[in-house]
C-alpha cells in the first residue's frame, strides 16, 4: 500500500494546478502594501480619540450613569455574534457532511479569529481603569458572569486559531516550495510551521482525528461564548434585557450576521483573487439558502422577542417598546426588521438573487443591520430605570455616541480588517489539498 | 478645613444628643465593639472623645484589649491614624453584631435636599452626583405626588454584587454594601445589574481629586474617589464606625430618617435623636420596600406618604450643568 498521498501525476497535476491559482495571491504587492498603509493610519487616527479617552475618562464619550453601556458594547456582542460563522461553517455544516463547504472554510476560520481576538480589545476600551485589567485574573470571581465571558471567548479564540491552522498544514508544506520570489521570511515561516509534512497517510490521519476532535469541541464553546454574552444582559432585571431566551435570540442572530461577513469576504476572495473557480457560483447559492434558514430562525426568534411582551404590555416593556416602535428609535427598529432581516429573507428566496453580486449586497444590508441590531438591543434597554431619571444634566437622559467613542469603534473595525487581510494575503485562503481530494472523488465517481 | 471642623462639632452634638435621648443606647455600644477591634493596646480616639465628658482632669478612660477600662494620662494619648491595609480589612469586614437598617418616612419629606448637600460634601461630590437623591414621584394619575429620598438599598441579595467580576463591590457582615475603589475596574456591569439606579461612575476626574490625592483610601467614606470606578451610597460606613448616624439621616430638617440596628430591633430619628422600636415603626406606618417582587431584599423601608401636614410642592425647577473637563 502507498503510504503517501498525492503521489500519483494525476493528483500531482491537480495540486499543481490548485497550488498555482491559490497560491498565486500569498505575495507582498504594492496593492497590499498601500491598504495596510491605508489601513495602519486609520488605526493611528482613532488610537488617537483612544488616547484622549484614556487621559480624560469616559466622560468623553456619550456614556453617562442611567445610559451606561453603549456602543462599545453593542459593538463587543456584534464581533462576538460575528465571529460563530466559523463554527457555523465548518462545524456545523462541515460535521454534517456537505462537501461544498470546504473551499469556504478557511474564509470563515480567519473571520472568527480575527472578530473574536478584536472582541476583547473592545471590552477593554469600555473600562473605566484598563489598567486593573489583571485583577480578572488575580480577583476574578466565578459567579460573575464576566470571568464566563473571558474564559469562553478566549477558548474560542484559541480553538479557531487551530482549526484554522491544522488543516493548512499540508497546504503549508505543499506551498513553500513554490514560494520563489517571496520575501524570505515568509518561505522560512512556511518551512517551520510546516513541520516537516510528509504526506504521510498516517500524518493525515492523525490530522483528521486532531480537526475532527476541535470540530466538536467548537461547537459548544461557540454556544457559550454567545449565550454568555447574551446573559451579560439577560441576569440583569432590566426592561428589554429580562428575557429567558436571550440565549437562542442571540445565537440565532449571530448566525446571520456571521453568514453575512462570510459572503461579503467570499464575493471579495472571488473578485480580487481571482478565485471564481473554487468561490463559485454554486457555493454562493447555497449560502443564499444557508442565509434564508438562519434568517428564518432568527425572525422567529424576533417576532418571541417582541410580541410576547407586547401582548402583555406590562408597564416598564409598554414604555420600551413603544420608544422602538414608535418613538425615538422607531426609524433603526424598522430599518434592521426590514431591510437587515425581513427584506433580505424574502429575496434570498428566489434563485435568481442567490448570485455573488445581488448576494454581496443584500449581506452588505444584513451586515449593517446586525450591527444596529446589536444598539437597539443595548441601549434603548437602558433608558429608562425602574425609577425615574430625575436632578442630573439634560445631556445624561438620552444617549448619543460622540465623535472619539465613534473613532475607537472604528479602529477595532480596522483591526478586524487588518487581521483578515494579514491571514488572507500571507496564507492561501483556499485549501489546497482538500480541494485537490475533492476533485479526485468528483473523478471516481464519474469514472 | 473649616469644613472639617464643624463637621467635627456636629459629631459630638449628634453624640451627647444620643447619649441623652436614647433608652437603648445602642450607639455607644458601637464605640466599645469598634474599639475592641483594634491591637496593641492603642487608644482609641473615638473612645476618648467619647469618655471627655466624665473623666477626671487630665486623665481618659480607655478600653484596652482584652476589654478593660483604665484611666491613663491625656499626655499618653496619640492620634491613631490607621493603614490602608487595615482600612481594607475592617472595611470589608464590617461591625460584628450588627444589620443596619434605614427607614425613610415619606410623609415627611419635602424635598429640602440637605440629606443630598451633607453626603455630597462628606463624599466629595458634584451637584449632580448623587449616593442620595431626591426623587419626585408620581405612580399614576389619580396617585398623589410625593418626594422620595433615594439612597442605596443595601439590598441582602444584592445583584450587583453578584455580577461583579472582581470582588469590587461587596456585602458585608452588618448588612452594608460597600464599592472598594482601588479594586474596581470599571466595566459598570453593577449599574447595568442595579434596579434601583444607586450607582454612579466617576466619567472624569473627581471633584476634589487633587486635595484628596495624598489621602489614605478609606473604603467605608470612599475618599479619595477615583477616575473610572465606581461609587454610590455607603450608609456612612464610617460614621457608624464611629458610633455616629449617617451623614444625611442627621442632617435632615424634617426627621424624614431613621437609622439603627435590626438586630436590637431599634432605630433612631436623625432629626429628633428619638428611638423607637423597628418593628413597630413599621407596623404602625405601613413600612414596605421598593419593588420587592425583584427579590432584592433592601435594608431600606418606606412609610408611604400618607397625612402629610403641608401642601407638595414641587418648586423652582433646578438645571444642573455638568462640568466640562
Ligand atoms: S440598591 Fe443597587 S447598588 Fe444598592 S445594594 Fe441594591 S443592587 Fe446594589
Ligand atoms: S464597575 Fe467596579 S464595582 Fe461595578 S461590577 Fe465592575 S468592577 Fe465591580
Amino acid at each position: 500500500m502507498d503510504a503517501i498521498r498525492f503521489n500519483t501525476p494525476e493528483e500531482k497535476g491537480k495540486i499543481n494546478s490548485l497550488a498555482t491559482d491559490i497560491l498565486r495571491n500569498v505575495r507582498i504587492n504594492t496593492g497590499f502594501l498601500l491598504w495596510m498603509g491605508f489601513l495602519f493610519t486609520l488605526l493611528a487616527a482613532c488610537l488617537f480619540a483612544y488616547l484622549i479617552q484614556l487621559r480624560k475618562g469616559l466622560g468623553v464619550t456619550g456614556l453617562r450613569d442611567f445610559t451606561s453601556w453603549g456602543m462599545y458594547i453593542a459593538n463587543f456582542v456584534f464581533f462576538v455574534a460575528t465571529s460563530l460563522c466559523g463554527m457555523l461553517i465548518s462545524s456545523v455544516l462541515g460535521l454534517i457532511g456537505y462537501k461544498w463547504v470546504k473551499p469556504i472554510s478557511r474564509i470563515a476560520e480567519i473571520i472568527a479569529i480575527a472578530f473574536a481576538a478584536v472582541a476583547g480589545l473592545v471590552i477593554i476600551s469600555d473600562m473605566g481603569r484598563p489598567d486593573r485589567l489583571p485583577y480578572v485574573f488575580m480577583f476574578g470571581r466565578v459567579q460573575s458572569p464576566i470571568l464566563w465571558d473571558v474564559t469562553v471567548v478566549t477558548t474560542y479564540f484559541v480553538l479557531s486559531l487551530l482549526l484554522w491552522f491544522f488543516p493548512m498544514i499540508p497546504d503549508l508544506a505543499i506551498a513553500k516550495d513554490r514560494l520563489e520570489g517571496r520575501p524570505k521570511f515568509l518561505v522560512k515561516a512556511y518551512e517551520i510551521l510546516s513541520f516537516r509534512w510528509m504526506h504521510h497517510e498516517v500524518q493525515y490521519r492523525l490530522l483528521g482525528q486532531a480537526v475532527r476532535i476541535l470540530l466538536i469541541l467548537i461547537i459548544p464553546t461557540a454556544f457559550a461564548i454567545h449565550t454568555v454574552t447574551s446573559w451579560l444582559f439577560a441576569v440583569t432585571p432590566r426592561v428589554g434585557w429580562d428575557s429567558t431566551i436571550f440565549g437562542p435570540y442571540f445565537i440565532s442572530g449571530a448566525f446571520v450576521s456571521g453568514t453575512a461577513a462570510v459572503i461579503i469576504a467570499m464575493y471579495f476572495f472571488r473578485v480580487n483573487y481571482r478565485l471564481g473557480k473554487y468561490l463559485n457560483a454554486e457555493t454562493f447559492e447555497r449560502m443564499g439558502r444557508v442565509m434564508v434558514l438562519v434568517g428564518i430562525v432568527y425572525f422567529y426568534f424576533n417576532l418571541n422577542e417582541f410580541l410576547v411582551p407586547g401582548y402583555k404590555l406590562k408597564t416598564g416593556d409598554a414604555i420600551h417598546l413603544r420608544e422602538l416602535f414608535t418613538g425615538h428609535y422607531a426609524a433603526m427598529f424598522w430599518g434592521i426588521q426590514i431591510l437587515g432581516l425581513i427584506v433580505p429573507i424574502i429575496l434570498l428566496l428566489f434563485k435568481q438573487i442567490r448570485r455573488p453580486l445581488p448576494m454581496l449586497i443584500i449581506s452588505l444590508f444584513v451586515l449593517v443591520g446586525s450591527w444596529f441590531k446589536r444598539y437597539i438591543i443595548v441601549v434603548p434597554g437602558q433608558a429608562h430605570p425602574n425609577l425615574p431619571i430625575q436632578n442630573v444634566p439634560v445631556e445624561w437622559v438620552v444617549y448619543k455616541p460622540t465623535l472619539i467613542e465613534t473613532a475607537v469603534t472604528v479602529a477595532s473595525i480596522v483591526l478586524v480588517l487588518i487581521i483578515i487581510t494579514i491571514l488572507a494575503k500571507l496564507f492561501p485562503v483556499v485549501p489546497i489539498w482538500e480541494m485537490a481530494e475533492e476533485e479526485s472523488e468528483k473523478d471516481k465517481i464519474t469514472q | 478645613m473649616s469644613r472639617e471642623k464643624k463637621e467635627e462639632g456636629n459629631r459630638s452634638n449628634d453624640l451627647d444628643r444620643v447619649i441623652e435621648n436614647s433608652r437603648r443606647d445602642f450607639l455607644r455600644k458601637v464605640t466599645l465593639a469598634g474599639a475592641v477591634t483594634v491591637t496593641g493596646g492603642a487608644a482609641i480616639y473615638s473612645g476618648h472623645r467619647f469618655e471627655k465628658a466624665k473623666h477626671r482632669e487630665g486623665y481618659v478612660k480607655v478600653l484596652t484589649e482584652d476589654n478593660r477600662l483604665v484611666e491613663i494620662p491625656v499626655e499618653q494619648m496619640r492620634d491613631f491614624k490607621p493603614d490602608l491595609k487595615m482600612l481594607q480589612s475592617r472595611g470589608r469586614e464590617g461591625i460584628p453584631g450588627r444589620r443596619w437598617v434605614m427607614v425613610i418616612d415619606l410623609s415627611k419629606c419635602r424635598n429640602a435636599r440637605k440629606c443630598v448637600e451633607a453626603c455630597q460634601s462628606a463624599h466629595h461630590l458634584r451637584p449632580y452626583e448623587y449616593h442620595i437623591n431626591t426623587l419626585v414621584m408620581k405612580e399614576s394619575v389619580n396617585t398623589p405626588a410625593y418626594f422620595m429620598p433615594k439612597p442605596c438599598q443595601h439590598c441582602d441579595n444584592p445583584p450587583c454584587v453578584s455580577v461583579c467580576p472582581v470582588d469590587a463591590t461587596f456585602k458585608r457582615q452588618d448588612g452594608v454594601v460597600l464599592i472598594d475603589n482601588e479594586r474596581c475596574i470599571g466595566c459598570r456591569f453593577c449599574m447595568a445589574a442595579c434596579p434601583y439606579s444607586a450607582r454612579i461612575f466617576h466619567w472624569q476626574e473627581p471633584t476634589q481629586h487633587e486635595a484628596d490625592s495624598d489621602k489614605e483610601y478609606d473604603v467605608e467614606l470612599n475618599i479619595p474617589q477615583k477616575k473610572g470606578t465606581i461609587t454610590k451610597c455607603l450608609f456612612s460606613a464610617d460614621r457608624l464606625r464611629e458610633g455616629m448616624l449617617p451623614y444625611c439621616v442627621s442632617a435632615c430638617p424634617n426627621g424624614v430618617f431613621y437609622f439603627g440596628d435590626e438586630n436590637e430591633d431599634a432605630v433612631t430619628n436623625g432629626t429628633t435623636k428619638m428611638t423607637v422600636r423597628l418593628s413597630e415603626l413599621l407596623e404602625n406606618n405601613g413600612g414596605y420596600r421598593l419593588m420587592p417582587e425583584l427579590g432584592t431584599q433592601p435594608r431600606v423601608y418606606y412609610l408611604p406618604p400618607k397625612n402629610r401636614i403641608f401642601e407638595f410642592e414641587e418648586g423652582e425647577k433646578r438645571e444642573y450643568k455638568e462640568e466640562k473637563a
